[in-house]
C-alpha cells in the first residue's frame, strides 16, 4: 500500500517536472493547437500531423533563418475554455512564436480573446462563417463567399435548382452561412415556400424522418437542391439515410461544405455517387505540387490510403505564408511578420497561387466536385478566377458596410465604410 | 529546530480544526502568489507569472464546485450528475453581465444589443435580458438563477421521494435538457458560441494582469467563505439532520423531521455555491458556452469529489485541484496518452483509496503523530457505516 | 434460440444473395454478335469528348438501335467504363481484391490482362448526364422482357415524357401483361391528358387519377387547378376544378395516412436503436447495480469488431454481419468479464464507486481505441440486403436496415428474456442479485455469476454496437453518443424491470419521432427530457416500479 501511494505521489510530481526541463536553446517554437481527443479528435488529429509534416520538410530543408524549428503540441480536448488555457500556456509558458490550430468556431472564439490579448499569431485553416477579422489571426481556410454562393450559383445555372432545402447543424457557421444563402436566394428571386430551412443538433444520427420530409419537399415538380452545413459526424448517417431511402444524386443533390475526403474515407461511397461538395482543394486534382505532397503525406503518416483534404491544404499554404514571410523581414516578431504576410503568395496544391489579402483571408479558387465510389471527388465546376475571401459579407444588413483592411491608413478589421469608424477592437 | 520547538508545532497542529488548516492556507497561498506575481520581475526565479495566476484561479472555481457537489453528495446522500447545470447558470449570469459591459465596443458597434442579438437581426433586448447591465443584478442572479432551478428540481423530486439512481439520472436528464436548450440560437443566448469577446469588468479590463490577480483573490475568498459556510452547516444541528436523511431517511421521518425539505434547502445552497463557482470562472476563462451543461462535465466534478474524499469537505477541494491539475500538465506533457494516465488514475484510486486523497491522510497524519482530531476520526467511521448501508440502494431481482 | 436465430437470419441472406444473382445473369446473357460501325465510330469519340460535349454524344449513341447500345450506356452510368491510356481502347473495368483492375473490351467482349489504376482513365459524367442517360435505357427497356425492368422504365419517364415516349407508351400499352406496369403507363398518358386534352378529357383523366399516389399526379393537379382558379371559368371548367379539388383532397388524406404509418414505423425504428443501447445497461446496472459508465464503450466496441471482421473476410461482406453479431458478442463480453474480474469486483457493496471506476476505464478504452485504430472513423461497409428500400407505394417506403434492426432488436429482448427466465443461467443471476448470502448458501458461486452478468451485459452492448455501425460512424466517439440515452431508458422504464426498459424505448422513440415533425428535431428532444423529468416526479421508480419487499 505504501509503496503504491509513493509511487502515484513521485509519478505527478515527476511528471511536473518534466514539462519544466523541456527548454531548448535555439529554435523557433511553433505551437499546434488542435485537439487530440473528445468529438473534434476526428478532424483535428489529422491537421497536427500536417503541421508536424511541415516543420520536419522545413527542418530537413535548413530550418527558418538558420534556426530549427520545434513543434509544441498540446491536447485542448475538444473542451472549449481548454482552448483559452492552452493558448495562454502556449504564448505566456512556452513562448512560442506562432500557433496553428482550432477547427469549430467556438474554440476560436475562445482562443481570440487570449491570443490578443498575448500579441500571438494563430493560423486557422478551417472553413468558417466569416464576420470576423482579427489583427493576430490569419484565415486559411474558406469564407462562405468562397464556398457556399459559388455552389449555390453552379446549382443554380448548371443544375437547373430552383426549390432549395437548406440542412444544417445547428451552430453559427451554418446558421451564418444559411442565411447569407438565403438572402442571397431571394435577391436571385426565389420563392419563401421555395426554401425550407432545418437544423439539427451536433451529433445527430436518426434522419429517417428529416431525410422523408426532403424526399417529399423535393417531389413538388421543381428540380430540387439541399445545400448542406451539417457538422462531420452527423453527416454520415445523414447520407445513409439518404442511399437507403432512394434519393440520389440526379433526383435531389446535396452539395455540403463539411463533407470532404476524410469525412468520406469511413463510409462506402457508393450510394453517394453524384452528390456535390464544394472546396478550395480536393485531392483528386492533379497537379505537380499536390502530387508531391500526397506522397509526402502518404510516407510521413506511414499509410498508403489515408487522404488529403482542404484543410490540410489551408494549414498548407498558411504554414508556406508564415515561413516565407518570416524569412522577408528576418524575425518571427508578430507585428513585422504579420506586416509582411499581407500579399505574400504561395502556390495552390490545385494550381494558381494563393494571396494573403489585407483582410487576413486568401484569395483561392473555388472547386466543385461530385462525390466517386473511391470516396474521391471529381471536379465538375471551377471558378474561372481566383475569389478573394470576404471577412464580412455583402449579404448581410449587420455586415454590408464593414471591410477588414490591416494595411495603413485603416488598419482595422472592422471598418465602417459609411461612418469611417474601426470598432470591437481590443487595442 | 530542536525538540521543543518541535513539540510546540505539533501541538499547534493538533489544535487546528480542518477550518483552520484550509482557510489559512487558502490565505497564505493568495498573498504568496499576489506577492511573487507583483513583487518580482518576471525573469526572477520567485516570479509567479501571470499564467500561473490564471490557472490556479480557475482550479479554485473548479474547488468551489467540488465543494458544492460534496455538500450534497456527501453530506445529505444526493449523487447529483447534474451540478454542471447551476455552474453554468451563473456562468451565464456574470456572462450576460460582462456581454452588456462590451457597450458599442462590440463587432457591430450596437451600444444596446450584444453581437449575436445583432447578427439574428433581433431589434431589442429579450425581457430576460432586462437589468442584465447592471452589476447588483448580475450578482442577484448569480445566486437567484441556480436557486430558483434547484429549489423547483428539488421540491418536485424531494417531495415525491425519488432517490438514488433515479435521482442522479434525472440531475442528469436536467443539465442534458438544458445544454440542449442553449445550444438553440432562439433561446438568446448565443447559440454554441456562447457569450464571449469581454473587456471588462465592474470598469477594470479584463486584460490587466492586475484583474487577473484580483480575480484570483475574489475566488479564494469566496472559497473561504463557502468553506467556512459549510462547515457552518455540517457542523450545526441542521448538519445533523442532513446528515441522518443520508442515512436512514425513513427513520428522521419517523422522529418527525420532513427530510424533503432539508433536503431541498441544502440542495438549493449547493447550487447557489455552484452558481458563484460559475460567476467567478467565466472572468477568468473569457468564455461561457453550453459545454459546461455537457452531462461529462457533471461526472468529473463528482470524480473530483470522489477522488478527493467525499465526506470531508476539504477533500473536495484537494480533489478538484489535483484533478485538474493533473489534466493541465498530462496535456501537455503526452498530448496523445493522457486520457491513460487520467482514466488509470480514476481507476487506481477508486480500488487502492476507496475513501478518496482525504480518506488516505489521516493514516499519513497518524504516522506523524499529528492526528489528534478525534472528531473526525467519528465522522469518518459513520460515513464507513452508512456507505455500507449503501445511499443509493443497488437495485435488485432480474427482469420480471 | 440463438441456433434458430442465425439460421433464421442465414436464410434470409441468401435469398437475397440468389435474388441478386438473378439480376447479374439476366445482364450477362445479353450476347453479341454483329456490331453496328456508326455506334463503334461513336463510342470511340467517348475518350476525346469533354464533359460539356458528352450529352450530344450520348444521345447520338442512344439513338442506334444495337443490343450494345443499352450496355455501353448502362457501363456509363455505373461508373466503370474507362479506357486504357496506352491506345485508347474502351474497356468496362472492374476492381479487383488486389486492387488491380479487371477490363473488358466494351465492344469486342474479350477480356484483357489486369492492370493497374494508372494504366486506365475513366470516362467522365456528372449528375445531368447520368440523368440523361437514365431516361434514355428507360427508353429502350420499355420493351424489356422483364417486368420490373419496364415498370422502372414507365417510373424513369413519368416525370417529363417526350412526345415520342408517349407515342411509343400509348402504343405498347394495349399489348401490356402485366397490371402494374399498365397502369403506370396508363398514369403517364391520364397525365399527358389531363394537361393538354379537352375538358371533357381532362374530366375523365381527373377521375382515372384519384387513386393513384405518384408525385406527379398530385403536382400536376395542384398546378392546373392554381392556373384554373385564378382565372375565369366557365360551367364546365367549374366542374372540373371542384373534380380536381376533390381528388386533391383524396390524394392528400390518403397521403397523410401513410405519413403516419411512417411516423409510427419510424418511432418504433428510432426505439429498437434505443433498446438495443439500453438493454445491456439493463442488466449491468438494472440487475448488478453498477452503475457502468463503460457501457457505450462497449457499444463501440462491438461496432469495431464489426470493422476488424469486414476487414479479415473481405470476401464475405454479405455475410459478415452474421460473423460480427457473435463476434462481438464475445469480444465485448470478455472485456467486461477483464472489466468485472479486475475493477468491479473490489467495489461490492459500493455502487456509487463504480460509476467513478467505470468511468476511468471508459476514458481508457476511448483512448485505447484512437491509439490502435486512429481517431478517424472506420469503414464498416452495409451488406447489400441492409441497403435499400421497400417501396410499397409511391409516397410510401421502409427502408430495409431499419426494418431489419426492429426485428433484430425484438429478437434480442427475447432471447435474453429467455436466458434470465429460463436458463438455469438466469436463475443464479436473479437469486444472486435478489440476495447473495442466500444464493451462496445454496451453493451458488456468486462471483462466478457476477462476472458472468457483466460479461452477459456487455456482450449484448456489443451486439447493439454490430447493429450502430450499419447507421452511424465507427469511431472512438460513438459510445458517447448513447450512454446518457441508455440511462435514461432503463430509469424510464423502471430499474431491473427488461419489460420496462422495451416499453420505455419505444415510447421515447415514438414520442420523439411524433414531436420532431412540429417542433423540430432539437426542441423534440428537449421536450422529452423535461417530460421524463415530471414524469419521474410522479413516477419514482419510473414506468414498472418493482413490487414487493425487495424495493426497500
Amino acid at each position: 500500500m505504501k509503496l503504491k501511494k509513493l509511487i502515484a505521489a513521485s509519478s505527478i510530481i515527476a511528471s511536473s517536472l518534466m514539462a519544466q526541463v523541456a527548454v531548448a536553446a535555439d529554435t523557433i517554437k511553433v505551437g499546434v493547437l488542435h485537439s487530440l481527443s473528445g468529438t473534434m479528435a476526428i478532424s483535428e488529429t489529422t491537421l497536427k500531423d500536417t503541421v508536424l509534416m511541415m516543420i520536419e520538410e522545413q527542418n530537413k530543408a535548413g530550418g527558418l533563418l538558420g534556426k530549427k524549428l520545434e513543434a509544441v503540441v498540446v491536447d485542448p480536448a475538444s473542451n472549449w475554455p481548454l482552448f483559452a488555457e492552452k493558448t495562454r500556456e502556449l504564448l505566456a509558458k512556452e513562448k512560442v512564436d506562432v500557433i496553428f490550430g482550432c477547427w469549430t468556431s467556438v474554440s476560436r472564439k475562445s482562443v481570440l480573446p487570449v491570443i490578443e490579448e498575448l500579441n500571438g499569431l494563430l493560423f486557422y485553416p478551417v472553413q468558417y462563417e466569416g464576420e470576423e477579422s482579427s489583427k493576430n489571426v490569419f484565415y486559411t481556410g474558406a469564407a462562405p463567399n468562397q464556398q457556399a454562393i459559388p455552389a449555390v450559383d453552379y446549382l443554380m445555372n448548371d443544375i437547373g435548382a430552383t426549390r432549395w432545402v437548406l440542412a444544417g447543424t445547428d451552430y453559427v457557421y451554418p446558421r451564418t452561412t444559411n442565411k447569407i444563402l438565403e438572402a442571397y436566394l431571394k435577391a436571385k428571386g426565389v420563392k419563401d415556400e421555395d426554401i425550407m430551412i432545418n437544423y439539427t443538433p451536433f451529433g445527430h444520427s436518426d434522419w429517417q424522418g428529416i431525410v422523408s420530409d426532403i424526399k417529399k419537399f423535393g417531389s413538388a415538380g421543381k428540380k430540387t437542391a439541399v445545400v448542406s452545413t451539417i457538422n462531420g459526424d452527423a453527416n454520415i448517417p445523414f447520407y445513409k439515410e439518404l442511399g437507403n431511402q432512394g434519393i440520389s444524386a440526379e433526383d435531389i443533390p446535396v452539395v455540403a461544405f463539411s463533407v470532404g475526403e476524410e469525412e468520406l474515407s469511413g463510409f462506402d461511397t457508393k450510394p453517394l455517387v453524384g452528390h456535390l461538395a464544394a472546396w478550395n482543394y480536393f485531392q483528386s486534382v492533379e497537379s505537380e505540387e499536390n502530387d508531391e505532397f500526397i506522397a509526402a503525406w502518404k510516407t510521413f503518416i506511414g499509410d498508403e490510403k489515408r487522404v488529403t483534404n482542404d484543410p490540410m491544404e489551408a494549414t498548407y499554404i498558411g504554414f508556406k505564408m508564415w515561413a516565407k514571410a518570416v524569412e522577408k523581414v528576418g524575425t518571427t516578431d508578430v507585428d513585422a511578420v504579420e506586416q509582411a504576410m499581407i500579399g505574400v503568395a504561395v502556390p495552390n496544391l490545385t494550381g494558381g497561387v494563393a494571396v494573403m489579402n489585407p483582410n487576413h483571408h486568401l484569395s483561392k479558387p473555388v472547386l466543385i466536385g461530385e462525390i466517386q465510389e473511391d470516396g474521391q471527388f471529381e471536379v465538375v465546376w471551377e471558378t474561372p478566377d481566383t475569389v478573394i475571401g470576404d471577412a464580412w459579407s455583402d449579404y448581410l444588413p449587420s455586415s454590408m458596410n464593414l471591410v477588414s483592411d490591416w494595411t495603413a491608413p485603416i488598419k482595422c478589421g472592422n471598418y465602417d465604410v459609411k461612418t469611417a469608424k474601426c470598432s470591437g477592437q481590443n487595442f | 529546530m530542536n525538540m521543543k520547538t518541535t513539540h510546540t508545532f505539533v501541538e499547534i497542529i493538533r489544535k487546528m480544526s480542518h477550518l483552520h488548516i484550509v482557510v489559512g492556507t487558502l490565505f497564505v497561498a493568495t498573498i504568496y502568489v499576489s506577492f511573487c506575481n507583483l513583487a518580482f520581475a518576471e525573469s526572477s526565479f520567485l516570479h509567479v507569472s501571470d499564467y500561473t495566476v490564471s490557472l490556479f484561479g480557475k482550479y479554485l472555481c473548479y474547488a468551489l464546485l467540488a465543494l458544492a457537489v460534496d455538500l450534497v453528495w456527501g453530506y445529505c446522500g444526493i449523487l447529483s450528475l447534474g451540478h454542471g447545470a447551476f455552474f453554468g447558470l451563473g456562468g451565464y449570469a456574470m456572462g450576460m453581465y460582462l456581454m452588456r459591459q462590451i457597450g458599442d465596443r462590440g463587432v457591430y458597434g450596437n451600444a444596446e444589443l450584444p453581437d449575436f442579438m445583432v447578427f439574428l437581426n433581433w431589434t431589442e433586448l429579450p425581457w430576460y435580458w432586462a437589468g442584465s447591465s447592471s452589476f447588483l443584478w448580475m450578482v442577484l442572479m448569480v445566486f437567484v438563477a441556480p436557486g430558483i432551478l434547484a429549489f423547483v428540481f428539488g421540491m418536485l423530486a424531494f417531495r415525491s421521494r425519488v432517490s438514488g439512481v433515479y435521482l442522479s439520472i434525472m440531475t442528469q436528464a436536467m443539465t442534458y435538457a438544458l445544454m440542449l436548450a442553449f445550444f438553440r440560437n432562439e433561446m438568446g443566448f448565443g447559440g454554441n458560441n456562447g457569450l464571449t469577446d469581454f473587456k471588462e469588468i465592474a470598469g477594470f479590463s479584463l486584460q490587466d494582469p492586475h484583474t487577473k490577480l484580483g480575480l484570483f483573490v475574489v475566488t479564494a475568498i469566496a472559497l473561504a467563505i463557502a468553506y467556512w459556510v459549510s462547515n457552518y452547516i455540517v457542523k450545526s444541528k441542521l448538519g445533523a439532520i442532513i446528515t441522518a436523511t443520508r442515512d436512514a431517511e425513513s427513520r428522521v421521518r419517523f422522529v418527525g423531521y420532513k427530510p424533503e425539505y432539508y433536503k431541498v434547502w441544502i440542495f438549493v445552497v449547493s447550487a447557489m455555491i455552484a452558481g458563484v463557482a460559475g460567476a467567478l470562472y467565466v472572468p477568468q476563462v473569457g468564455i461561457i458556452n453550453p459545454g459546461e451543461f455537457s452531462p461529462l462535465n457533471s461526472i468529473e466534478i463528482v470524480v473530483w469529489v470522489a477522488i478527493g474524499g467525499r465526506y470531508t469537505l476539504y477533500g473536495a477541494i484537494i480533489g478538484a485541484i489535483l484533478v485538474s491539475y493533473a489534466k493541465t500538465r498530462f496535456t501537455a506533457i503526452m498530448p496523445e496518452a493522457w486520457l491513460f494516465a487520467l482514466g488509470g488514475l480514476f481507476v487506481l484510486v477508486t480500488l487502492l483509496f476507496p475513501k478518496g486523497i482525504a480518506g488516505a491522510l489521516p493514516g499519513v497524519a497518524r504516522r506523524f503523530g499529528l492526528d489528534a482530531n478525534t472528531n473526525d476520526n467519528k465522522t469518518n467511521k459513520n460515513n464507513a457505516q452508512s456507505e455500507e448501508q449503501g445511499t443509493l440502494k443497488a437495485p435488485r431481482a432480474g427482469g420480471q | 434460440m440463438r441456433r434458430f436465430i442465425s439460421v433464421l437470419f442465414c436464410c434470409l441472406v441468401s435469398w437475397y444473395a440468389i435474388a441478386d444473382d438473378d439480376v447479374n445473369t439476366k445482364d450477362s446473357t445479353a450476347a453479341s454478335s454483329s456490331i453496328d460501325s456508326e455506334l463503334i465510330e461513336l463510342v470511340n469519340q467517348l475518350p476525346n469528348t469533354k464533359l460539356n460535349k458528352m450529352q450530344p454524344l450520348v444521345e447520338n449513341i442512344a439513338a442506334i438501335k444495337s443490343h450494345k447500345t443499352r450496355e455501353v450506356l448502362q457501363i456509363l452510368l455505373a461508373g466503370d467504363l474507362y479506357y486504357l491510356k496506352s491506345d485508347k481502347t474502351l474497356v468496362n473495368a472492374q476492381k479487383q481484391n488486389d486492387g488491380n483492375y479487371q477490363l473488358t473490351n466494351i465492344l469486342t467482349d474479350e477480356a484483357l490482362a489486369p492492370v493497374k489504376k494508372r494504366a486506365i482513365r475513366k470516362i467522365r459524367s456528372n449528375n445531368r448526364l447520368r440523368s440523361a442517360i437514365r431516361s434514355f435505357i428507360a427508353k429502350i427497356d420499355l420493351t424489356d422482357d422483364d417486368k420490373s425492368t419496364r415498370y422502372g422504365a414507365v417510373e424513369q419517364l413519368l416525370e417529363k415524357p417526350s412526345q415520342e415516349t408517349l407515342d411509343t407508351m400509348r402504343s405498347l400499352l394495349p399489348l401490356e401483361k402485366d397490371a402494374d406496369v399498365a397502369n403506370l403507363m396508363q398514369t403517364v398518358l391520364l397525365i399527358e391528358q389531363l394537361k393538354h386534352g379537352k375538358i371533357d378529357e381532362q374530366l375523365s383523366a381527373v377521375a382515372g387519377l384519384k387513386s393513384s399516389l405518384e408525385p406527379v399526379v398530385l403536382n400536376t393537379l395542384s398546378a392546373l387547378s392554381e392556373e384554373l382558379s385564378a382565372s375565369e371559368k366557365t360551367q364546365e371548367q367549374e366542374q372540373l376544378l371542384t373534380a380536381m379539388s376533390k381528388a386533391i383532397a383524396t390524394i392528400e388524406s390518403k397521403r397523410s395516412n401513410y405519413k403516419f404509418i411512417e411516423n409510427v414505423f419510424f418511432g418504433l425504428s428510432l426505439g429498437s436503436v434505443l433498446l438495443l443501447a439500453a438493454i445491456g445497461l439493463a442488466i449491468t446496472f438494472g440487475v448488478m447495480g453498477v452503475i457502468n459508465m463503460a457501457h457505450g464503450e462497449m457499444i463501440m466496441l462491438g461496432a469495431y469488431t464489426t470493422y476488424v471482421v469486414q476487414l479479415v473476410f473481405p470476401n464475405l461482406i454479405e455475410y459478415s454481419l452474421l460473423i460480427a453479431v457473435p463476434a462481438a458478442f464475445v469480444v465485448t463480453g470478455l472485456v467486461g468479464i477483464l472489466i468485472e474480474r479486475g475493477v468491479i469486483r473490489f467495489l461490492k457493496g459500493r455502487p456509487l464507486e463504480t460509476l467513478l471506476a467505470t468511468f476511468g476505464i471508459s476514458l481508457i478504452l476511448q483512448q485505447l481505441v484512437r491509439t490502435v485504430f486512429s481517431p478517424l472513423n472506420r469503414q464498416v461497409q452495409s451488406p447489400e440486403w441492409m441497403t435499400g428500400s421497400w417501396q410499397i407505394n409511391p409516397v410510401f417506403s421502409l427502408t430495409f436496415n431499419r426494418l431489419y434492426i426492429i426485428l433484430f432488436a425484438i429478437m434480442v429482448f427475447f432471447t435474453l428474456l429467455m436466458i434470465l427466465k429460463k436458463s438455469s443461467l438466469g436463475l443464479h443471476v436473479r437469486a444472486v442479485s435478489q440476495n447473495r448470502e442466500m444464493a451462496k448458501a445454496l451453493s451458488i458461486k456468486s462471483d462466478w455469476v457476477d462476472a458472468i452478468t457483466f460479461g452477459l451485459g456487455s456482450g449484448i452492448a456489443g451486439i447493439a454496437g454490430v447493429v450502430l455501425s450499419q447507421l452511424t460512424n465507427v469511431g472512438p466517439n460513438l459510445g458517447q453518443a448513447y450512454i446518457i440515452d441508455s440511462f435514461l431508458v432503463v430509469v424510464f422504464g423502471g430499474v431491473g424491470n427488461l419489460w420496462g426498459t422495451l416499453v420505455a424505448a419505444m415510447s421515447l422513440g415514438s414520442i420523439n419521432k411524433f414531436l420532431e415533425p412540429i417542433t423540430g428535431s432539437v426542441l423534440a428532444n428537449i421536450i422529452v427530457l423535461v417530460g421524463l423529468v415530471l414524469f419521474i416526479q410522479k413516477r419514482p421508480k419510473g414506468l414498472f416500479p418493482q413490487k414487493g419487499r425487495a424495493v426497500d
